[in-house]
């Protein structure tokens, strides 16, 4: 058992490694992603389907391409397109959030209505049907995404905004004839910003492996296009072969970017919140 | 509880209703053009054949008139014609979703009993090596793409080890009729394995929790006083209280399971409803995917209904507020 004392510099510290952890990952696959010849991924840059070596440490696949490159684009990708949808997905939960606690009972029940409604149909079924309505692409990807991960933080928001709407100074604030939207902004938005932090963070593991999902099953980026689903599902068919190295490295850098990330989500909430601390 | 039954008969009318339109709105939007999606892209029709074909399907008509009828057909069970398979979609569900549902249930229950007894265990050996255990398989789990771990495990129980064949519902190139009920286990076991390990670390983390709660409890702390040794602790006061909210956890994961089943159905090419709905969204077959896409959604109710009937069983305190 910690004592209260000695549990609050501890948590901090494993933010901060955390932290470290993450900053060096991203600068890492950004840096890849700017620094790795683009020319390794064209077809024939090495010898097809030859296993990893020090040339090309996640081998090749069956066109050459130099798999470690690769990845690393494919990574880089993911990530871009995790922060895309994250951020997009935080301001609808922030916004729908907010008004459903302050702007009266109708669009509440509105917007619990609308949240009941897309959390009724599976994840991943929703997404494949936004992905197919926009005619899939970056645009299906990204809108499949970003619409479909906002309920739960818009519920916590709720919940949150409701906390502080009869608060006294918001109380003042409506009495001096501020208007709502004044209040929402002003008042309720700074309050509830760690809350939107800690939701984006833990949101963006879902993101990606999300994304990665869609376009391992074939929705959204063009076959040549280095995104990790499509480099594992491009790998399949090899698999039967023997060619593991095709399948196992794209997903593992993959995981442990996620876990690097779901891990700093969840140190960051047990600081804001030594309530929910998982110990 | 007559009344409790009949206000989520009238909520899933309501919740189908939105989700049927918030559909056809949704595709009815879409740059996806039906006649050709149906006809194929390399057939091109005139402007008159395409003008009687919009008339006959009733494409020219308002979207609320067009909803209205699908929505009434839909009423009357019949979800249109499937324009891949080319037979109604109701049937192409029928045999599909047996499978997704023998494959599910199998993960479901697995994953529910493992993830319980795990998560169990990583509460009453907290801090130690168990709870570290278990809590790292969880983190990492969570943080797995479904869809590779499927490969994964096709790459080393399959290929290396040789022990399940490569994907199917069956042997290749032999008729479904005359697959083996052992055949069928074979090719069964890995995606069920797939779908399962994955559940585990929901429903482990959150036992963990839960039952950590519990054994911090001032009732525990009282019953350890009492001299009730921690085996009796367990029984008495910590499966009941754990258990209730493991079992709703466990029915409102009926949501992801039918994700990763679509994931998992795929990798191993296995024939159910979660590799035709891929199909169906590729393939741009309309029909089907609303289909598929309401029939989920009548799932995750479903799954969400149990939860509460079961809580109400399980906790005497919900039943007498309900």
């Amino acid at each position: 058992m910690t004592t209260s004392a000695d549990r609050k510099p501890r948590g901090r510290r494993d933010l901060l490694v955390s932290l470290g952890v993450v900053v060096a990952v991203v600068a890492c696959v950004v840096a890849g992603g700017l620094l790795l010849d683009p020319a390794q991924m064209r077809p024939s840059a090495g010898a097809p389907l030859s296993p990893p070596s020090l040339r090309h440490l996640f081998g090749t696949d069956h066109l050459g391409r130099d798999m470690f490159t690769r990845t690393v684009h494919g990574l880089s990708l993911s990530l871009a397109i995790g922060v895309l949808t994250a951020a997009v997905s935080t301001v609808i939960s922030a916004v729908l959030g907010i008004c459903a606690a302050l702007f009266g009972r109708w669009v509440d029940g509105l917007v619990s209505w609308v949240i009941d409604l897309s959390i009724g149909i599976p994840h991943l079924i929703f997404m494949v049907l936004l992905a197919f309505v926009v005619g899939g692409g970056i645009p299906g990807i990204v809108l499949g995404i970003a619409l479909t991960h906002w309920m739960s933080l818009a519920l916590l928001v709720r919940a949150d905004v409701r906390q502080i709407r009869s608060a006294e100074f918001m109380l003042v604030s409506r009495g001096l004839g501020r208007s709502p939207l004044f209040i929402a902004w002003r008042h309720v938005t700074p309050l509830i910003l760690p809350q939107l932090l800690v939701g984006f963070v833990l949101m963006f593991p879902h993101v990606i492996l999300h994304e990665a999902a869609l376009t391992f099953l074939g929705f959204g980026f063009s076959p040549q296009t280095p995104a990790i689903g499509i480099l594992l599902s491009e790998g399949m068919p090899h698999i039967s072969s023997g060619m593991w190295w095709l399948a196992v490295f794209p997903g593992l850098t993959l995981l442990l970017v996620v876990l690097a990330i779901a891990r700093l989500g969840d140190r960051i909430r047990t600081v804001l919140d030594p309530a929910t601390s998982h110990g | 509880m007559p009344k409790l039954i009949v206000l989520r008969l009238l909520r899933l009318a309501t919740l189908l209703a939105g989700v049927s339109a918030l559909a056809f709105t949704l595709v009815h939007n879409s740059p996806i053009d039906p006649i050709q999606a149906y006809v194929g892209a390399d057939v091109n029709l005139t402007d008159a054949q395409y003008a009687a074909l919009r008339e006959h399907w009733g494409l020219d008509r308002p979207p609320v008139e067009q909803y209205l009828a699908w929505a009434g057909s839909i009423i009357q069970g019949d979800l249109g014609v499937s324009t891949l398979y080319k037979i109604p979609v109701a049937d192409v569900i029928a045999t599909r979703f047996g499978a997704s549902l023998a494959l599910m249930g199998v993960a479901w229950l697995l994953s529910g009993l493992l993830g319980y007894a795990l998560g169990v265990l990583a509460a009453i050996r907290r801090g130690r090596f168990a709870d570290r255990a278990v809590s790292w398989y969880s983190y990492t789990l969570s943080s797995t793409p479904t869809f590779w771990l499927g490969i994964v495990f096709l790459v080393v129980f399959s290929v290396w080890l040789g022990w399940f064949p490569v994907g199917l519902a069956g042997p290749y190139g032999v008729p479904a009729a005359e697959v083996t009920f052992a055949e069928r286990v074979h090719h069964f076991v890995l995606p069920a394995l797939t779908l399962s390990a994955v559940g585990v670390a929901n429903i482990a983390m959150h036992t963990r929790e839960k039952m950590t709660d519990v054994l911090n409890s001032d009732y525990v702390a009282f019953a350890r006083a009492r001299g009730e040794s921690p085996g009796q602790i367990l029984r008495n006061h910590g499966f009941r209280n754990s258990a209730a909210p493991a079992v709703t956890l466990q029915f409102a994961y009926f949501s992801e399971l039918f994700g990763g089943s679509v994931l998992a159905e795929t990798v191993f090419s296995y024939p159910g409803l979660g590799s035709t709905l891929t199909e169906a969204a590729l393939g741009g077959d309309v029909p089907l995917l609303l289909g598929i896409v309401l029939l989920s959604a009548v799932f995750v109710f479903t799954g969400n209904v149990i939860a509460d009937i079961v809580n109400a069983a399980l906790d005497p305190r919900v039943r007498r507020r309900a």
